[in-house]
This record gives C-alpha cells, structure tokens and sequence, in this order.
C-alpha cells in the first residue's frame, strides 16, 4: 500500500506481540455501527493519479492575458520563492509547540511579524490569520472587544467579497453593521460623520479600495479617533512599497491579503491573512504570536507567547477561535519581501503604478471609453466606464485569451458599464496595447 | 543567529523587478504616498537563500524524523501531492474567472477537482453534501457552529447552549462561543468516555448541540455514542462531529453512521497534507440532508451534460464564510492523495494507525500510567505520574525525546490526565522507528528513577535550551523595529 511502511508480515509479528487480532483493534466498534467498506475508487498508481490531475489542469484556462485583479493579483514569483519555501523542515513541521527544535518556524514568524509592522508602519502584527476577509472579521471582533460597543461603520467601497463574510459571520451577535454609501470613488465624509456616534466601535475603510482608489485616511482617523472608535483599515501590501501607509494615516488595526507577496493564485487560496496593530491593543489581538527571548545560558531565542488570549488556553473566553496561522504562506511572504528588499519594493510599486498609468492612458484613447472615477489617483487598478456593458465587452476579449477585467455590477447595481482593470509587472507594453486594440475593435 | 533584518547591507540588492522603458510615471498626488521606504532587509538572493536554509536547519518535520503529536496526526506527506498543487494548471488560475460571464468553462478542471472531492468526502464520512471552504478544523467548527444556529433559526427554536466534554480541543468551546452560543462542559465518566447521565441531566430545550471528537482524545472509541445522539436529537438538539481524529475510521465507521448531522475533516491530518509549520489547512464541513440548504455559498454542481457551475442561488445559506472556494491548493494535495490510496488503500491508514498505536501502548504500559487500559484507536495517552514523583514531568520526558532524536508527543493536553503524553505514531511510520522510539522512552523512564537530573536537564543537543516563556510574556519583544 502506498505509503504505509510496516510489511504485512510485520503486522503480524506486531499483532502476535501484543496479543491481538486486527479484527480485535476494532472490536470497540458496535457491530451497528461498522461501515461495509468504502465506495470509492480502488487506489492509483502515482504515475495514474498524475496523469488524471495533468489532464484535469489542462482544462483550466490559464494562458489568457490578464487583467483581472479584485484583491487577487499574478504578480511574478522568483524562482528562490518557492525553492527556500519547498524545504520541508518548514513544510512537515507543525505549530512550534516544542521551541527548542522549532526555532526555525519560530524566527521566521518573528521576522514575518516585524516585517508586516516596517510594511504598515504599525507596532505589532500576529503570526497570520486565513486571508484578507477573515483577517479583517477577525479586526471587527478586536475593535468590538476593544471598545465594549455593538455598532461598526462599513464604507461601500470595501471589498464587496469581505463585506458579505462579515455579515455573515456577524449576523447573530447582535451586532449593527451599517455600509456606508461611497462618493465619487472614496468613502463619502459626510456620510461618515452622520452615521458615526458614541456607540461605533470601528469605522472600516481600504485602501487602495476596491475601485482601485486611492485615499488619505488620518481626517478619519481623527473622526474615529474623537468618538472614542478605531479605524481599521485594509490594504494591499505591494501598493505599500509606494503609497502612504495606514500607520502613518493614524490606523488602529490594519489588515489585509498578503496573496500578492509571493503566493500564486491556486484558485483562491490557501492565501494568508496579515493584521498589524497599536502596542496597547496587542492583548486584544487573535491569533499567535511570536516573541523573542532567551535561554538559560542567555542565547536568544524564539516562543510563541501571550498564549494567555487563545483557545487553548482560555477556551470559550479566547479572543478568537483561531487555532493555527497560516504559517507556509506567511514563510512565502518573509522570503518574497527579503528577496525584493528595500528598494526592489519601491521600484516593483513603481513599475506595477506606471504600467497601469500607461494602460489607461491608452484605454481612453479609445472613444467612448471614460474612467469611472477621473479625479480620483489610482495605484494599479482602477475602473472604465464602457459605452457598453462590460459583460459584453469580457465575453468577447475572452475569446481573443484576455481576461478584461471584472465586472462591477455583481457587486455594485447599476454599475453594468463599469469595467475593473488591474495591471501588474507581469503585463507588457505590448499586451496593453494588444489589449486596447481588441478593446476597441469589442464596442 | 541573527534575525534577517540584521544581516542587511546598505544598497545590497536581491531579486530586481522588471522595468519598462516609456511608461509615464503614475503622477499621484503626494499626500498619497509613503514618506519613506518599508526598512526590509537589503541581501542578496544567496544571503537570502543562506539565512533561511540555516532556519531551516533549526527545525524539526516529519521528513527528520518520528514526529508522534497526539491529536496532530502527523503522517508522512506524499511528494507527489506537492508537485501536483505546483501544476500551472491550477496554480495559475485566478479565483474571479468563474465569475466571468461564461467564466466557468475557463476553470472546469478545478471544479471537476472540488466536485470528485466533495463525493468522496460525502462517502467517507456519511454525508449528504459538503462545504470546502473552511480555511482550517478550527474555521469548520465555526461554519458548523452557524449552521447549528441557522437550523434553529428556521425552526423557531430558542437555543442557547453547546454541550462540550471536558476532554474537547479548546477550539470547539471557542467555535461555539465566537458563534453566539453559551458553552456547558459535560464531564467524563470512569472510563475516559463522556458521562452519559451527567448529558441527560444537562439536556433541556435550551440546548442547540453537542460537539464531539469519537474517537475522543483520549483515542478512546466512545460505545455510547448512538446513546447520545439519540438524546441530543430528542431536544432537537444537533450532533456535531469534530473530525480531527478521523484517521483510524477510515473505512470502518462513519459519522452519519453514528448519528452526527454535522462533520469537520482536518484534511491536514487525515488526508496527508503538509502542517506547513502551522498553516495551511483545511477544514471541510459535511452535513445531512436536512441542512444542506445551510451550506456556504456557493457549492458546485454538475450540469446534465457533464460540465460543472457554481451554485450562488441558495436563500437558505449562512452565506459567504470565505473568499472563494476554500483552500484549493490543499484540496487539491487531499484529491490527488484519496485517489493514490483508494478504497483499500484508507483501510490500510485506518488499521495501521490504530495498529501502531495500540503496538506503543501495550510496549510502554509496563513503563508510565496508562489512564484508560482498553484498545485505543490513532493515539494512546500515557500519564507520567509515576515519573513526576521523581521529579521528573511530562515536558521534562518530551525534552529527553529531543535529545533522542524525536519529536515529542503532545504533553499536557487532554486536561483530564494529569502529566498527559498523548501519542500517536500515524500509519506511515514503520515498526523498526516505534521500536526505537519505544527504546528511547523506556531508557528516559529508568533514568527518571535513577537519575532524574538526566532527564531535567534536556535538551543538550538543540540550538538553544529551554527558553524563558515569562519573560517572553512579560516583557513582550514581538517585532525588530528599525
């Protein structure tokens, strides 16, 4: 059998030493309840089961060229990327819980952490979280514990596909979610100051949002900050080698997906949520976390700590349910963000910014083609207003292999010309303007 | 060792970015952007490489060696499940594309993968449908837990309460808690199973559940445990099945067999995925028929002509837990190792496991207190009281293993053994490694009553010794800022 060891013979020497029959190792079993076997399918060779699943990958499309981003972006991964992380010290190993053979995982964390808090310019991250969405459910659930209040501001701009996990996941705590309608592509001001009172724990913003927009956030920060609530804001982590960071904008808990730090797309995860916060709040904050320390003879060393929050120990009254992190792709991330270095960040966030700069410049050459949003910045995604629906205009460049963009009306009514276009370092001169041209020949 | 950040080198460069001549530059507004760069580390791509090989060699995994985790089922995992997550197939396929018009057709092989692992899952555990998305055992028991809620929801009832034994994971009361219930622990009997008059007496109309793990973790199989869903189902109660000890199941008993309307598989544990260091999992959640109308949005199906499309029309559903359709890349490591194995191939992992275990058991009961003396199922829990009196405790036995070369069981959990190693060898590991590790614990047991502080003092052998934790609380050091 395929990776099982023990030799049939070996069994039975081993059955015969304990004095027992296989048929008695599950004597426990009531008869009743013993199943007659399994219908599935008898085992594969692993030269069969290779073969099914390269004939099953062959049947995803994935040689389009693409514009499709969202949150989710194919940003180019160094081949050291997945090399260092394939080491399987790292990927066999499970949660540290024996530091002395686990300093390897354990300082990795560390640097992930302290890497996360130089990237949002924050004071303290966790050791992950699932992804982006849960990661910012779970900063909702902080910011309600933190303050003692029920009520939570979320601005529309938002991504929609975090907003519904957080609905879900909030709709029988008794909690008030309000969604604030956004203006002219950012969260409208005015809105923010009549809904917020005495009761809001958080107001909730992203950015860049899911428009693509681009935001200075500290007058809310403020606002938040003068009614006794928390500004959390989620953030796409490459944007941050160029845009202002939600540290510097006053932000309590920051959050966001770390996919585009070296994890491919895999069809929606696994991903890695990442949440950074304010030194006074880190009691507060779900999930492990890692600190420094040192041994007996005064070497420094790496513990998980402040265990004191989590489910293990205190139970139904942990912070979060959360019981590992998403520890590989936070290892993905550290080694992606050490590869690029300080200066490789910048000039990835420039690049990815100057590309989709010329992408849509290019775009609106095309008449009838507006942006959505013209006075608003955008760092690499941003939104085309077509003549037409943007359906339409998908369904046909996916059959010349582009994937245009997304469509803005599954989540925003009324938006049925709004086309969402993302551009990233993968995307050359030459493909947007092959893209632009089937654009236009499209309308 | 240094941490990375110290070890950079003012303009040292790594991996360069590509540029492109003849993009105008973005001209944001500068109130828009960052004032100064993110202080990362400045290496090369070998001092990158170097530094992380050398953490590397700091850790300990199942490819080093014995790693008997009680609870953790830390088996070998397949290379050929790896290489198969790494198709570009797969790995290159955005999340988003079947929500393009016409965009399921783009990613049919993915849904074909998410579909065969949905039937398979549904026949191993006795389900009507499952749910992939759960990110981890921990995110399923909550999905679970709302389902729980949705269920009585509908039905009007007024349900307050989850019963949970004493020798749960903590995971399950903290699931139960984060989805609005209160949390009633039911103690274990005698025999190390959960006390079913104890359960009669705290059942009433309040109740909305029970959370289970039977095997429990004791790897004990609970012979009540048709008994207790009958009483749970007699309040309208639902009988939730924490599937973090199905591995020695496989093949032999199902949980809707038993009466469980709700299922988590760790499918790290029992369908060979890497632990990755803590991270990626995944924790699908299968039900019975009555609440696959509760299930997440949004499910695949299978249209009459054999292709397949996600279903997002589902009124009933407790709605998005997720971003997309779970961690596909470890559904996919799952799907490829189910088909390796085969029908007879999971009987196989379910009598060794439960082979190996009850092997170590009955080699080291003459050594440590054995609790609970009967057949155990993946894990066995010994308790090192009789060591303890010589001052030597289950951590001190766990740092003697290290010394020896192997990872050490889980110690102090469950919380219902005092000194409580619980180990649990996997099916993947041969009789030569559980003779070895027998040997080692053995030899720590007589050293424990002749000369303890052998034993106290481990471990010798790693790169540091055993670490200040106060300390570490205390005086929090969680980042290196520059």
């Amino acid at each position: 059998m395929p990776y099982i060891a023990n030799t049939p013979e070996q069994q039975e020497e081993m059955l015969r030493q304990i004095g027992r029959s296989m048929e008695e190792l599950f004597s426990d079993i009531p008869p009743d309840q013993r199943s007659s076997g399994l219908d599935i399918p008898p085992g594969r060779t692993e030269q069969e089961v290779r073969d099914r699943l390269t004939r099953l990958a062959a049947r995803n499309k994935i040689d389009l060229i693409g514009f499709l981003g969202g949150g989710f972006y194919d940003h180019f991964i160094p081949a050291a990327v997945p090399a260092i992380v394939s080491r399987s010290e790292f990927y066999t190993a499970y949660t540290p819980y024996q530091p002395e053979i686990s300093q390897g995982v354990l300082q990795a964390i560390y640097e992930y952490q302290s890497a996360i808090c130089r990237l949002t310019e924050m004071e303290v991250a966790n050791a992950s979280l699932y992804d982006g969405g849960t990661a910012l459910y779970e900063a909702v659930m902080m910011a309600l514990r933190i303050t003692g209040r029920s009520r939570v501001i979320v601005d529309d701009t938002v991504s929609p596909i975090y907003r519904t996990m957080i609905r879900t996941y909030t709709s029988n705590l008794g909690i008030e979610l309000e969604e604030t309608p956004s203006r002219d592509g950012l969260p409208d001001r005015e809105k923010l100051r009549e809904h917020i009172n005495d009761r809001t724990a958080a107001v909730v913003v992203q950015n860049p949002n899911f428009f693509g927009c681009l935001d200075e956030f500290s007058d809310l920060a403020a606002l938040a900050h003068r009614h006794g609530a928390l500004l959390i804001v989620s953030c796409y982590p490459i944007s941050l080698g160029l845009v202002k960071t939600p540290g510097a904008m006053g932000a309590d808990i920051v959050v966001g997906e770390g996919q585009s730090l070296g994890i491919p797309l895999c069809f929606g995860g696994p991903y890695l949520g990442f949440m950074a916060t304010r030194q006074p709040y880190v009691r507060k904050m779900p999930g492990r976390i890692v600190g420094r320390t040192v041994d007996g003879q005064g070497r420094q060393g790496f513990v998980l700590t402040l265990q004191a929050r989590e489910q293990h120990i205190r139970r139904e009254k942990a912070t979060s349910n959360i019981c590992t992190n998403e520890g590989l792709c936070a290892l993905t991330a550290l080694v992606y963000l050490s590869l690029l270095g300080k200066q490789g960040l910048v000039e990835l966030a420039k690049t990815c910014a100057e590309k989709a700069s010329y992408a849509g410049g290019r775009l609106l050459e095309i008449r009838g083609v507006r942006m959505r949003f013209p006075q608003r910045y955008f760092f690499n995604e941003f939104v085309l207003e077509l003549p037409v629906a943007a359906d339409r205009v998908i369904r046909r460049l996916l059959e010349q292999a582009f994937a245009a963009g997304f469509p803005l009306v599954r989540y925003y009514p009324g938006m049925e010309n709004s086309l969402l276009v993302a551009v990233t370092e993968k995307r050359t001169k030459e493909e947007i303007n092959l893209f632009a041209h089937a654009l236009e020949m499209s309308l | 060792m240094k941490v990375i950040f110290e070890k950079s080198v003012p303009g040292r460069r790594g991996v360069r970015p590509v540029r492109q001549e003849g993009c105008p530059p973005p001209g944001i507004q500068p109130r828009l952007l960052r004032d100064r760069p993110a202080e990362l580390p400045q290496l090369s791509e070998l001092d990158v490489v170097r530094h992380f090989t050398e953490l590397s060699r700091r850790n300990f995994g199942v490819d080093n060696g014995f790693y008997p985790l009680g609870s953790c089922t830390m088996k070998y995992n397949p290379k050929m499940t790896e290489q198969v997550a790494g198709y570009a197939g797969f790995s290159s396929l955005h999340p988003l594309l079947p929500q393009l018009p016409r965009g399921e057709m783009l990613g049919q092989g993915a849904l074909a993968v998410l579909y065969e692992m949905d039937l398979a899952l549904r026949e191993i555990c006795g389900m009507a449908a499952f749910t992939l998305q759960p990110l981890a055992g921990a995110h399923g028991e909550l999905t679970g837990a709302m389902i729980i809620a949705a269920y009585h929801k509908d039905r009007a009832n007024r349900k307050t309460t989850i019963l949970i034994p004493d020798s749960a994971h903590g995971t399950n009361p903290a699931s139960a808690a984060i989805a609005g219930y209160q949390v009633q622990v039911i103690p274990s009997d005698a025999n190390g199973h959960m006390d079913v008059e104890a359960l009669r007496a705290a059942l009433n109309d309040r109740v909305a559940g029970l959370m289970l793990t039977n095997p429990n973790t004791l790897g004990l199989f609970d012979p009540h445990v048709k008994q207790i869903s009958d009483l749970v189902h007699g309040v309208d109660g639902l009988m939730y099945y924490d599937g973090a000890n199905l591995n020695p199941m496989l093949g032999y008993c199902r949980p809707g067999d038993m009466g469980f309307d709700i299922v988590h598989v760790n499918l790290h544990k029992t369908f060979a995925t890497p632990h990755g260091g803590g991270g990626p999992g995944a924790g699908p959640v299968g039900v019975c028929e009555k609440l696959v109308k509760y299930l997440p949005i949004s499910l695949v199906g299978e249209r009459p002509d054999g292709s397949y499309f996600l279903d997002y029309d589902r009124p009933h559903s407790i709605g998005y837990i997720a971003p997309f359709y779970g961690n596909f890349g470890i559904l996919l490591r799952a799907y490829a190792y189910i088909l390796a194995l085969g029908r007879e191939g999971l009987l196989r992992v379910a009598q060794n496991a439960t082979l190996n275990a009850n092997y170590v058991m009955e080699k080291l009961k003459p050594y440590y207190d054995l609790p609970f003396g009967r057949i155990c199922k993946h894990e066995c829990v010994f308790s090192a009281r009789r060591q303890a009196e010589h001052g030597v405790g289950a951590l001190d036995i766990a740092k003697a293993l290290i010394d020896r070369g192997f990872h050490p069981p889980t110690v102090y959990f469950p919380l219902t053994v005092p000194e409580a190693m619980m180990i649990e060898p996997t099916e993947t590991e041969s009789k030569e490694t559980l003779d070895a590790f027998i040997a080692a614990m053995i030899e720590i047991a007589e050293l424990a009553e002749t000369e303890p502080q052998k034993i106290t003092r481990c471990p010798t052998t790693t790169v540091v010794g055993r670490l200040d934790e106060t300390r570490a609380a205390r005086h929090p050091d969680l980042s290196s800022l520059q």
